[in-house]
Protein backbone atom coordinates (compact mmCIF):
# COMPACT_ATOMS: atom_id res chain seq x y z
CA UNK A 1 0.00 0.00 0.00
CA UNK A 2 2.87 2.00 0.95
CA UNK A 3 4.67 1.67 -2.58
CA UNK A 4 1.38 2.76 -4.43
CA UNK A 5 0.93 6.09 -2.43
CA UNK A 6 5.17 6.73 -2.90
CA UNK A 7 4.23 6.30 -6.56
CA UNK A 8 1.23 8.39 -6.61
CA UNK A 9 3.17 11.05 -4.74
CA UNK A 10 5.68 10.91 -7.46
CA UNK A 11 3.60 10.54 -10.36
CA UNK A 12 1.44 13.82 -9.32
CA UNK A 13 4.45 16.32 -7.82
CA UNK A 14 7.80 15.30 -8.34
CA UNK A 15 7.64 13.52 -11.90
CA UNK A 16 4.83 16.00 -12.95
CA UNK A 17 4.88 15.48 -16.83
CA UNK A 18 3.95 19.13 -17.32
CA UNK A 19 6.70 20.98 -15.21
CA UNK A 20 9.47 18.47 -15.03
CA UNK A 21 9.60 16.46 -18.08
CA UNK A 22 7.60 19.19 -20.53
CA UNK A 23 5.00 17.39 -22.06
CA UNK A 24 1.82 18.23 -23.75
CA UNK A 25 3.40 21.55 -23.84
CA UNK A 26 1.41 22.93 -26.81
CA UNK A 27 -1.96 22.67 -25.36
CA UNK A 28 -0.56 23.33 -21.84
CA UNK A 29 0.29 26.85 -23.48
CA UNK A 30 -2.71 27.54 -25.65
CA UNK A 31 -5.34 26.12 -23.52
CA UNK A 32 -4.60 28.07 -20.56
CA UNK A 33 -5.03 31.24 -21.43
CA UNK A 34 -9.35 30.94 -19.42
CA UNK A 35 -10.02 29.21 -16.23
CA UNK A 36 -12.75 27.00 -17.87
CA UNK A 37 -10.85 25.08 -20.44
CA UNK A 38 -8.00 24.33 -18.27
CA UNK A 39 -10.66 22.93 -16.08
CA UNK A 40 -11.82 20.73 -18.82
CA UNK A 41 -8.67 19.86 -20.69
CA UNK A 42 -7.16 18.72 -17.20
CA UNK A 43 -10.53 16.73 -16.21
CA UNK A 44 -10.35 14.95 -19.85
CA UNK A 45 -6.40 13.90 -19.94
CA UNK A 46 -7.05 12.39 -15.87
CA UNK A 47 -9.50 10.80 -17.54
CA UNK A 48 -8.25 9.73 -20.50
CA UNK A 49 -4.75 9.05 -19.15
CA UNK A 50 -6.30 6.88 -16.47
CA UNK A 51 -8.00 4.39 -19.30
CA UNK A 52 -4.72 4.09 -21.00
CA UNK A 53 -1.80 3.26 -19.71
CA UNK A 54 -3.06 0.48 -18.05
CA UNK A 55 -5.04 -0.50 -21.01
CA UNK A 56 -1.57 0.04 -22.61
CA UNK A 57 0.03 -1.86 -19.58
CA UNK A 58 -2.54 -5.40 -20.69
CA UNK A 59 -1.62 -4.99 -24.39
CA UNK A 60 1.79 -4.92 -24.21
CA UNK A 61 2.25 -7.91 -21.64
CA UNK A 62 -0.15 -9.74 -23.25
CA UNK A 63 1.02 -9.14 -27.16
CA UNK A 64 4.27 -7.56 -27.21
CA UNK A 65 6.64 -8.15 -24.85
CA UNK A 66 9.64 -11.57 -25.23
CA UNK A 67 7.35 -14.52 -24.91
CA UNK A 68 4.24 -12.94 -24.33
CA UNK A 69 2.90 -14.50 -27.65
CA UNK A 70 3.69 -18.07 -26.13
CA UNK A 71 0.12 -19.10 -25.09
CA UNK A 72 -0.22 -19.23 -28.89
CA UNK A 73 1.83 -22.11 -28.65
CA UNK A 74 5.59 -22.93 -28.73
CA UNK A 75 6.60 -21.81 -31.72
CA UNK A 76 5.64 -18.23 -30.95
CA UNK A 77 7.49 -18.55 -27.44
CA UNK A 78 10.27 -16.60 -28.67
CA UNK A 79 9.06 -13.63 -30.87
CA UNK A 80 9.83 -9.78 -29.09
CA UNK A 81 7.56 -7.57 -30.86
CA UNK A 82 8.41 -4.40 -28.87
CA UNK A 83 9.35 -2.25 -32.09
CA UNK A 84 5.70 -2.60 -32.74
CA UNK A 85 4.91 -0.48 -29.44
CA UNK A 86 4.23 2.89 -30.70
CA UNK A 87 1.87 1.89 -34.03
CA UNK A 88 -0.31 -0.15 -31.13
CA UNK A 89 -0.07 2.43 -28.38
CA UNK A 90 -1.29 5.37 -31.00
CA UNK A 91 -3.88 3.06 -32.08
CA UNK A 92 -4.75 2.41 -29.08
CA UNK A 93 -4.96 5.85 -27.46
CA UNK A 94 -7.01 7.24 -30.67
CA UNK A 95 -9.63 4.35 -30.32
CA UNK A 96 -9.92 4.80 -26.31
CA UNK A 97 -10.70 8.56 -26.88
CA UNK A 98 -12.65 7.75 -29.55
CA UNK A 99 -14.84 5.48 -26.79
CA UNK A 100 -14.34 7.56 -24.17
CA UNK A 101 -16.10 10.68 -26.40
CA UNK A 102 -18.82 8.41 -27.19
CA UNK A 103 -19.53 7.08 -23.61
CA UNK A 104 -19.08 10.32 -22.08
CA UNK A 105 -21.65 12.05 -24.77
CA UNK A 106 -24.01 9.11 -24.28
CA UNK A 107 -24.00 9.21 -20.07
CA UNK A 108 -22.88 12.66 -19.00
CA UNK A 109 -24.16 15.61 -21.67
CA UNK A 110 -23.34 17.99 -19.57
CA UNK A 111 -19.73 17.11 -18.51
CA UNK A 112 -19.31 16.73 -22.89
CA UNK A 113 -19.99 19.84 -23.61
CA UNK A 114 -17.68 21.34 -21.04
CA UNK A 115 -14.88 19.25 -22.67
CA UNK A 116 -15.94 20.54 -26.01
CA UNK A 117 -13.32 19.94 -28.72
CA UNK A 118 -10.89 18.96 -25.89
CA UNK A 119 -11.71 15.28 -25.94
CA UNK A 120 -10.76 14.29 -29.49
CA UNK A 121 -7.73 16.71 -29.30
CA UNK A 122 -6.29 14.36 -26.38
CA UNK A 123 -5.28 11.71 -29.18
CA UNK A 124 -2.64 14.06 -30.35
CA UNK A 125 -1.18 15.33 -26.62
CA UNK A 126 2.29 14.35 -26.03
CA UNK A 127 1.31 13.73 -22.25
CA UNK A 128 -1.02 10.58 -22.83
CA UNK A 129 1.43 9.04 -25.29
CA UNK A 130 4.13 9.96 -23.25
CA UNK A 131 2.57 8.16 -20.00
CA UNK A 132 2.65 4.71 -21.91
CA UNK A 133 6.24 5.36 -23.05
CA UNK A 134 7.13 5.80 -19.54
CA UNK A 135 4.93 2.91 -18.40
CA UNK A 136 7.14 0.95 -20.73
CA UNK A 137 10.22 2.13 -20.12
CA UNK A 138 10.14 1.73 -16.23
CA UNK A 139 8.04 -1.70 -16.58
CA UNK A 140 5.64 -1.08 -14.38
CA UNK A 141 3.05 -4.25 -13.24
CA UNK A 142 -0.57 -3.52 -14.00
CA UNK A 143 -1.94 -1.69 -10.32
CA UNK A 144 1.23 0.50 -10.71
CA UNK A 145 -0.20 1.33 -14.13
CA UNK A 146 -3.34 2.37 -12.77
CA UNK A 147 -1.75 4.45 -9.94
CA UNK A 148 0.61 5.99 -12.19
CA UNK A 149 -2.00 6.71 -14.99
CA UNK A 150 -4.08 8.62 -12.35
CA UNK A 151 -1.26 9.89 -10.85
CA UNK A 152 0.30 11.54 -14.40
CA UNK A 153 -2.75 13.35 -15.23
CA UNK A 154 -4.22 14.65 -12.01
CA UNK A 155 -0.33 16.29 -11.92
CA UNK A 156 -1.10 18.04 -15.42
CA UNK A 157 -4.73 18.59 -14.66
CA UNK A 158 -3.04 20.71 -11.55
CA UNK A 159 -0.62 22.14 -13.40
CA UNK A 160 -2.82 23.52 -16.16
CA UNK A 161 -5.35 24.96 -13.68
CA UNK A 162 -2.45 27.12 -11.52
CA UNK A 163 -1.07 28.30 -15.22
CA UNK A 164 -4.77 29.57 -16.27
CA UNK A 165 -4.88 30.92 -12.90
CA UNK A 166 -1.68 33.08 -12.95
CA UNK A 167 -2.70 34.09 -16.65
CA UNK A 168 -5.90 35.23 -15.66
CA UNK A 169 -4.34 37.75 -12.91
CA UNK A 170 -1.27 38.54 -15.66
CA UNK A 171 -3.61 40.41 -18.05
CA UNK A 172 -3.90 43.25 -15.65
CA UNK A 173 0.44 43.46 -15.02
CA UNK A 174 2.50 45.52 -17.85
CA UNK A 175 4.36 43.24 -19.47
CA UNK A 176 6.84 44.52 -21.97
CA UNK A 177 5.64 44.93 -25.66
CA UNK A 178 7.74 41.56 -27.47
CA UNK A 179 7.28 39.51 -24.07
CA UNK A 180 3.22 40.00 -24.04
CA UNK A 181 1.53 36.67 -24.91
CA UNK A 182 4.04 33.90 -25.53
CA UNK A 183 6.67 34.97 -24.10
CA UNK A 184 5.75 35.88 -20.55
CA UNK A 185 4.04 32.77 -20.75
CA UNK A 186 7.32 30.45 -21.50
CA UNK A 187 8.95 32.81 -18.24
CA UNK A 188 6.15 32.10 -15.98
CA UNK A 189 6.31 28.40 -16.87
CA UNK A 190 9.62 27.98 -16.06
CA UNK A 191 9.45 30.23 -12.74
CA UNK A 192 6.17 27.56 -12.07
CA UNK A 193 8.85 24.30 -12.89
CA UNK A 194 11.29 25.99 -10.84
CA UNK A 195 8.93 25.87 -8.30
CA UNK A 196 7.95 22.28 -8.67
CA UNK A 197 11.57 21.23 -8.53
CA UNK A 198 11.23 21.92 -4.53
CA UNK A 199 9.31 18.72 -4.49
CA UNK A 200 12.63 16.48 -5.54
CA UNK A 201 13.80 17.11 -1.78
CA UNK A 202 11.14 14.95 -0.87
CA UNK A 203 12.61 11.56 0.46
CA UNK A 204 10.16 8.64 -0.61
CA UNK B 1 -2.03 4.82 -74.59
CA UNK B 2 -0.59 6.99 -71.83
CA UNK B 3 -2.16 8.74 -69.59
CA UNK B 4 -1.05 11.57 -66.70
CA UNK B 5 -2.26 9.98 -63.31
CA UNK B 6 -3.86 12.18 -60.99
CA UNK B 7 -5.37 15.79 -62.21
CA UNK B 8 -3.91 15.55 -65.44
CA UNK B 9 -1.68 18.57 -65.12
CA UNK B 10 2.08 18.37 -65.67
CA UNK B 11 4.09 17.72 -62.89
CA UNK B 12 5.19 20.89 -61.34
CA UNK B 13 9.23 20.63 -60.03
CA UNK B 14 10.02 24.05 -60.76
CA UNK B 15 11.56 26.24 -57.98
CA UNK B 16 10.37 29.81 -58.11
CA UNK B 17 9.23 32.73 -55.76
CA UNK B 18 6.48 30.64 -54.47
CA UNK B 19 8.39 27.40 -54.02
CA UNK B 20 11.22 29.83 -51.92
CA UNK B 21 8.71 31.30 -49.83
CA UNK B 22 7.20 28.21 -48.88
CA UNK B 23 10.81 26.76 -47.68
CA UNK B 24 11.86 29.72 -45.66
CA UNK B 25 8.93 31.64 -44.08
CA UNK B 26 8.63 29.22 -41.13
CA UNK B 27 12.57 29.82 -40.63
CA UNK B 28 11.52 33.76 -38.96
CA UNK B 29 8.57 34.98 -39.65
CA UNK B 30 6.38 31.61 -39.11
CA UNK B 31 8.45 29.35 -36.60
CA UNK B 32 7.01 26.70 -35.83
CA UNK B 33 7.81 26.77 -31.89
CA UNK B 34 8.09 30.68 -31.36
CA UNK B 35 5.18 31.68 -33.51
CA UNK B 36 2.69 29.02 -34.48
CA UNK B 37 3.41 27.36 -30.70
CA UNK B 38 4.01 23.78 -32.32
CA UNK B 39 6.48 21.22 -31.42
CA UNK B 40 6.99 22.91 -27.94
CA UNK B 41 7.53 20.36 -25.71
CA UNK B 42 10.77 17.97 -27.27
CA UNK B 43 12.32 21.58 -27.47
CA UNK B 44 12.26 22.03 -23.97
CA UNK B 45 13.20 18.28 -22.57
CA UNK B 46 16.36 17.63 -24.84
CA UNK B 47 17.78 20.44 -25.53
CA UNK B 48 20.55 20.43 -22.27
CA UNK B 49 23.52 19.39 -24.96
CA UNK B 50 23.90 20.21 -28.77
CA UNK B 51 24.39 16.57 -30.18
CA UNK B 52 20.65 15.47 -28.65
CA UNK B 53 19.21 18.43 -30.39
CA UNK B 54 21.15 17.27 -33.55
CA UNK B 55 19.74 14.00 -33.47
CA UNK B 56 16.28 14.86 -32.27
CA UNK B 57 16.19 17.86 -35.48
CA UNK B 58 17.46 15.15 -38.16
CA UNK B 59 14.51 12.68 -37.08
CA UNK B 60 11.99 15.48 -37.09
CA UNK B 61 12.70 16.54 -40.95
CA UNK B 62 13.54 12.91 -41.85
CA UNK B 63 10.00 12.35 -40.19
CA UNK B 64 8.27 15.62 -41.12
CA UNK B 65 9.38 15.39 -44.66
CA UNK B 66 8.81 11.59 -45.58
CA UNK B 67 5.05 11.78 -43.62
CA UNK B 68 4.24 14.90 -45.55
CA UNK B 69 5.61 13.32 -49.35
CA UNK B 70 3.24 9.92 -47.91
CA UNK B 71 0.03 11.82 -47.22
CA UNK B 72 0.18 14.30 -49.81
CA UNK B 73 0.23 11.19 -52.15
CA UNK B 74 -2.73 9.46 -50.84
CA UNK B 75 -4.38 12.57 -49.83
CA UNK B 76 -7.24 11.85 -52.52
CA UNK B 77 -7.82 8.56 -51.14
CA UNK B 78 -8.12 9.16 -47.25
CA UNK B 79 -11.56 9.49 -45.92
CA UNK B 80 -12.02 12.79 -44.35
CA UNK B 81 -13.71 10.77 -41.29
CA UNK B 82 -10.57 8.74 -40.46
CA UNK B 83 -7.65 11.00 -41.74
CA UNK B 84 -6.20 11.95 -38.31
CA UNK B 85 -5.60 7.82 -37.93
CA UNK B 86 -4.83 7.42 -41.10
CA UNK B 87 -1.72 10.10 -40.12
CA UNK B 88 -0.63 9.02 -36.84
CA UNK B 89 -0.14 5.14 -38.68
CA UNK B 90 1.96 6.84 -40.99
CA UNK B 91 3.72 8.80 -38.96
CA UNK B 92 4.04 6.28 -36.22
CA UNK B 93 5.47 3.93 -38.63
CA UNK B 94 8.17 6.24 -39.65
CA UNK B 95 9.46 7.32 -35.87
CA UNK B 96 9.88 3.11 -35.28
CA UNK B 97 12.12 2.99 -37.91
CA UNK B 98 14.27 6.02 -36.90
CA UNK B 99 14.02 4.52 -33.13
CA UNK B 100 15.23 1.33 -34.23
CA UNK B 101 17.95 2.67 -36.44
CA UNK B 102 19.05 5.03 -33.83
CA UNK B 103 19.59 2.27 -31.23
CA UNK B 104 21.62 0.13 -33.67
CA UNK B 105 23.99 2.97 -34.71
CA UNK B 106 24.01 5.83 -31.31
CA UNK B 107 22.87 3.80 -28.51
CA UNK B 108 24.07 6.14 -25.75
CA UNK B 109 22.44 9.16 -27.55
CA UNK B 110 18.84 6.84 -28.27
CA UNK B 111 19.41 5.93 -24.48
CA UNK B 112 19.77 9.74 -23.52
CA UNK B 113 16.51 10.54 -25.46
CA UNK B 114 14.53 7.96 -24.24
CA UNK B 115 10.71 8.33 -24.68
CA UNK B 116 11.10 11.23 -26.34
CA UNK B 117 12.41 9.78 -29.97
CA UNK B 118 8.64 8.18 -29.72
CA UNK B 119 7.01 11.13 -28.57
CA UNK B 120 7.81 12.72 -32.17
CA UNK B 121 4.37 10.86 -33.01
CA UNK B 122 2.50 13.29 -31.11
CA UNK B 123 4.98 16.30 -32.10
CA UNK B 124 1.91 18.52 -33.14
CA UNK B 125 4.84 20.27 -35.30
CA UNK B 126 4.71 17.07 -38.02
CA UNK B 127 0.94 16.01 -37.65
CA UNK B 128 -0.05 20.23 -38.08
CA UNK B 129 2.09 19.77 -41.31
CA UNK B 130 0.39 16.47 -42.81
CA UNK B 131 -3.02 17.81 -41.57
CA UNK B 132 -2.61 21.53 -42.56
CA UNK B 133 -0.61 21.58 -45.41
CA UNK B 134 -0.10 18.36 -46.99
CA UNK B 135 -3.76 17.02 -47.31
CA UNK B 136 -4.31 20.07 -49.66
CA UNK B 137 -1.30 20.37 -51.87
CA UNK B 138 0.28 18.38 -54.14
CA UNK B 139 3.53 16.31 -53.00
CA UNK B 140 6.69 18.73 -54.23
CA UNK B 141 5.32 21.37 -52.21
CA UNK B 142 3.99 19.59 -49.38
CA UNK B 143 7.99 18.52 -49.22
CA UNK B 144 8.98 21.89 -49.69
CA UNK B 145 6.82 22.98 -46.69
CA UNK B 146 8.05 20.33 -44.21
CA UNK B 147 11.60 20.58 -44.61
CA UNK B 148 11.23 24.36 -44.10
CA UNK B 149 8.94 24.20 -40.61
CA UNK B 150 11.39 21.28 -39.86
CA UNK B 151 14.28 23.43 -40.04
CA UNK B 152 12.73 26.27 -38.48
CA UNK B 153 12.27 23.70 -35.66
CA UNK B 154 15.84 22.35 -35.77
CA UNK B 155 17.11 26.25 -36.21
CA UNK B 156 15.34 26.48 -32.57
CA UNK B 157 16.41 23.39 -30.89
CA UNK B 158 19.95 24.07 -31.92
CA UNK B 159 20.13 27.43 -30.61
CA UNK B 160 18.76 26.85 -27.10
CA UNK B 161 20.55 23.42 -26.78
CA UNK B 162 23.79 25.65 -28.14
CA UNK B 163 22.89 28.41 -25.39
CA UNK B 164 22.08 26.23 -22.52
CA UNK B 165 25.45 23.58 -23.09
CA UNK B 166 27.48 27.01 -23.77
CA UNK B 167 26.27 28.80 -20.34
CA UNK B 168 25.94 25.65 -18.42
CA UNK B 169 29.06 23.43 -18.78
CA UNK B 170 31.30 25.62 -21.38
CA UNK B 171 31.14 23.16 -23.95
CA UNK B 172 29.94 22.98 -27.29
CA UNK B 173 29.33 19.55 -28.97
CA UNK B 174 31.51 17.73 -26.08
CA UNK B 175 34.59 20.18 -26.50
CA UNK B 176 35.44 22.49 -23.89
CA UNK B 177 34.87 26.11 -25.13
CA UNK B 178 35.14 28.45 -21.52
CA UNK B 179 37.64 27.20 -19.01
CA UNK B 180 35.75 26.30 -15.91
CA UNK B 181 36.98 28.10 -13.17
CA UNK B 182 37.55 24.74 -11.58
CA UNK B 183 40.41 23.83 -13.55
CA UNK B 184 41.90 27.04 -13.69
CA UNK B 185 40.22 29.31 -16.18
CA UNK B 186 37.58 31.87 -15.99
CA UNK B 187 34.41 30.93 -16.58
CA UNK B 188 32.23 29.87 -13.71
CA UNK B 189 29.61 27.62 -15.02
CA UNK B 190 25.46 28.63 -14.75
CA UNK B 191 24.04 25.61 -12.85
CA UNK B 192 20.62 26.46 -13.79
CA UNK B 193 21.01 26.24 -17.35
CA UNK B 194 21.56 22.39 -17.27
CA UNK B 195 18.03 22.02 -15.53
CA UNK B 196 14.81 21.90 -17.37
CA UNK B 197 13.71 25.34 -15.98
CA UNK B 198 16.18 27.20 -17.99
CA UNK B 199 14.89 25.85 -21.43
CA UNK B 200 11.71 27.29 -20.96
CA UNK B 201 13.56 30.84 -20.10
CA UNK B 202 15.90 30.57 -22.79
CA UNK B 203 12.78 30.21 -25.23
CA UNK B 204 11.02 33.22 -23.91
CA UNK B 205 13.85 35.39 -23.95
CA UNK B 206 14.84 34.31 -27.69
CA UNK B 207 10.68 35.44 -28.53
CA UNK B 208 11.05 38.19 -26.92
CA UNK B 209 14.72 39.00 -29.14
CA UNK B 210 12.44 37.67 -32.24
CA UNK B 211 10.04 40.30 -31.69
CA UNK B 212 11.75 43.11 -31.38
CA UNK B 213 14.06 42.38 -33.78
CA UNK B 214 10.58 41.28 -36.30
CA UNK B 215 8.10 43.48 -34.62
CA UNK B 216 5.46 42.20 -37.40
CA UNK B 217 5.19 38.82 -34.93
CA UNK B 218 3.99 40.86 -32.00
CA UNK B 219 0.87 39.84 -30.37
CA UNK B 220 -2.02 41.97 -31.13
CA UNK B 221 -4.38 42.25 -28.34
Amino acid sequence: MEHFINLLIRAVFLENLALAYFLGMCSYLACSKKMETAIGLGLAVVFVQTLTVPLNNILMRGLLDEGALSWLGPTFAEIDLRFLSFILFIAVIAAAVQIVEMAIDRFLPALYTSLGVFLPLIAVNCVILGGSLFMQERDYTLPESIVFGFGSGFGFAIAIVALAAIREKLSYSNVPEGLKGLGITFIVVGLMSMAFMVFSGIQL
Amino acid sequence: MSTVIGSGRPARFTFGPNERATLTDPLIANNPITVQMLGVCSALAITTRVDNAVVMSVGVILVAMIASLAVSLIRERIPTAIRIIVQLAIIASLVTVFDQVLEATFYEISLELSVFVGLIITNCMVLGRAEGYAMRHPPFPAVLDALGNALGYALILIVVAATRELLGVGKLLGFQVLPLTRDGGWYEPNGLMVLPPSALFVIGLLIWAMRTWWPSLVEKD
